[in-house]
């Protein structure tokens, strides 16, 4: 099933349940999968058309009327675009708005560069009190709404659109401010964030017919990030490689070395978009001229290894 | 109650409240003085002892930094007590120089970021109307903020869901910080802007003259459109040195020489 599917299904159930919950598009309703919300929901379920400022702050409006609005469009639009509004009218404000962006960084696929979100994580993470997740698959997807509408508070959520394989199960235990480990190891640590979990799994295969035995750590929420689990991780195996879709300036690199540099300096190496911005292409294509495939994984990985003392 | 001696008590407290800082936006402040006293005395629906009442009416000030005339205001209504006034922008104060929902009681919404706020208040208005409690949500702009595109957005949003219970009003007062607005980035013709984007449109020649400000907010309640009233003032309005500052009284100095010659100019009215 697509991500988008489960988006809208489980807003569905949620507004159902909470007459407080209102969903506002910006002419993205379609792609975002959330266009029959306003069948069910003519009052609740709103299209503002092309008019992000105004969207963001009609939901803090709304919000500082005890509503509980979710905006939603496309990453960039949904992140540098309205910054401010996000900032003043949102978190300064100290409003309750959940922000749905999708098509993060090289998922956006054939809308290229001006659609390209490389640096949405690093514009939202300088904010204070935003909370920034990304989901990995449906299941971490669906277990994180409930908990995300239970947070009073400004709360991104990056998530693809598409249909990705599952990486959790339904059993999986799921804490919004918790990271998830994916697999225990004693070689070295790999925190992968959303699209990229996947591709860490397709390394972790070829890294273990090398004999390395990773840990990897899916860093869902990555502000606030989970130190303790960072920490833990790195003083167990000695080094880090970071796996992310989004520039590795203000993402997941970013946040895990400011943890690691104030509390257990260990040798770091990242997978990430090196400072570049997008372009046009379908994502193996994209994977390959950022350096993102399972093969740099690898990569990188024996290479930070190597650093080990 | 007589209005123009509740305007003018609120004038001499603004002048208080920026003279004993020493700075501020007094031009914006004194400028919304009568519309502050005729929606406060003969049209708001709030309790200054319950400031989140239920189904309240909200007053959003887009234009944020007219906080001193706000709070002013505020305090004359009860909310909190004359020292608070003298606070202004100290260190931990409540009153800081542009409006903060979260710090004073009867604020309600933050506001500082130009064209923010009156996006706000449309988003306030749909919730007023999802839950059909029937508040009317009252929204001020600066004329210079008409500049921001976001204004535009909210023009347009307001108009397609027909919030009828929204009465904004713009202080048409012609200066802007670097200028005359005419001479930056004009706004006019001000009415047809807002009469092409579907509003119904009052504009009140003299701003400042409480009963046709009273008279336009009544017309306002009665339309089935949401409502930009539009209000002819003068920054500075009611003290000679700031009038006479002209553009340079957006956010001025005020020594206590100033702040005493301005007193006795509004003494003996009240």
């Amino acid at each position: 099933m697509e991500m988008r599917q489960v988006l809208a299904e489980e807003l569905e159930k949620l507004m159902s349940e909470n007459e407080n919950i209102v969903v506002i598009d910006s002419d993205l309703s379609k792609p975002n999968g959330l266009a029959n919300l306003k069948n069910k929901f003519p009052d609740r379920a709103l299209d503002i058309g092309i008019a992000e400022q105004n969207m963001a702050c009609v939901a803090a409006g709304m919000s500082s009327y005890g509503m509980i609005p979710f905006i939603s469009t496309f990453t960039p639009f949904a992140t540098r675009r309205i910054c401010d509004q996000i900032a003043i009218s949102g978190a300064y404000a100290k409003q309750n708005i959940k922000i749905i962006g999708t098509d993060p960084g090289i998922s956006a696929e054939f809308n290229g560069g001006t659609h390209m979100s490389m640096e949405d994580i690093g514009v939202l993470r300088s904010i204070p009190e935003v909370v920034i997740f990304e989901p990995v698959d449906n299941i971490q997807l669906k277990k994180a709404l409930p908990q995300i509408i239970n947070y009073y508070g400004v709360v991104y959520i990056r998530t693809f659109r598409k249909a990705t394989p599952d990486v959790f199960d339904d059993n999986s235990e799921f804490d919004l401010f918790k990271a998830s480990k994916i697999k225990d190891g004693k070689d070295l640590t790999i925190f992968c964030s959303g699209i990229m979990v996947n591709e860490t799994l397709i390394a972790n295969k070829e890294l273990k017919a090398k004999g390395i035995d990773a840990e990897i750590i899916n860093i869902h929420t990555i502000k606030p990030i989970d130190k303790e689990a960072v920490i833990e991780s790195a003083l167990k195996t000695g080094a880090v490689l970071t796996v992310e879709n989004h520039n590795m300036i203000g993402g997941l690199k970013s946040a895990v070395c400011e943890v690691l540099m104030e509390e257990c300096l260990v040798p770091l190496r990242a997978i990430g978009v090196n400072d570049k911005f997008g372009e046009v292409g379908k994502m193996p294509y994209l994977k390959e001229r950022y350096k993102m495939r399972a093969q740099d994984i690898v990569d990188k990985a024996l290479e930070v290894i190597s650093l080990k003392k | 109650m007589d209005l123009n001696i509740e305007c003018n008590k609120i004038r001499k407290l603004i002048l208080k409240t920026i003279g004993t800082l020493g700075v501020g936006h007094i031009g914006g402040s004194l400028s919304m003085v009568e519309l502050l006293v005729v929606l406060y005395e003969k049209h708001m629906k709030i309790d200054p002892k319950n400031p989140k009442m239920m189904g309240r009416d909200r007053l959003i000030v887009s234009k944020g930094h007219s906080g001193p005339a706000v709070y002013s205001m505020l305090c004359s209504k009860g909310y909190f007590n004359e020292d608070w006034l003298l606070t202004l922008n100290q260190p931990g104060t409540n009153l800081p120089s542009h409006c903060d929902m979260n710090k004073t009681p009867g604020v309600d919404m933050t506001t500082g970021s130009l064209g923010q706020g009156f996006s706000c208040a449309m988003g306030i208005a749909k919730a007023s109307k999802i839950k059909n409690d029937g508040a009317t949500i009252y929204t001020i702009i600066g004329d210079g903020e008409t500049q921001e595109g976001q204004i535009w957005e909210a023009a347009m949003f307001a108009a397609q869901h027909k919030l009828n219970n929204v009465i904004a009003f713009t202080d048409y007062n012609k200066l802007q910080l670097d200028g005359p607005i005419s001479e930056i980035c004009d706004i006019a013709p001000l009415d047809e802007k807002w009469r092409a984007f579907g509003w119904n449109v009052v504009v009140v020649d003299d701003g400042h003259n409480c009963d046709e400000i009273d008279a336009a907010i009544n017309l306002a309640k009665r339309s089935d459109k949401p409502s930009m009233i539009i209000l002819n003032t003068v920054k500075g309005k009611g003290i000679s040195f700031a009038e006479n500052a002209g553009v340079a009284n957006h956010s001025m100095p005020i020594t206590q020489e100033m702040m005493e010659q301005g007193l006795a100019e509004l003494g003996g009215k009240e």
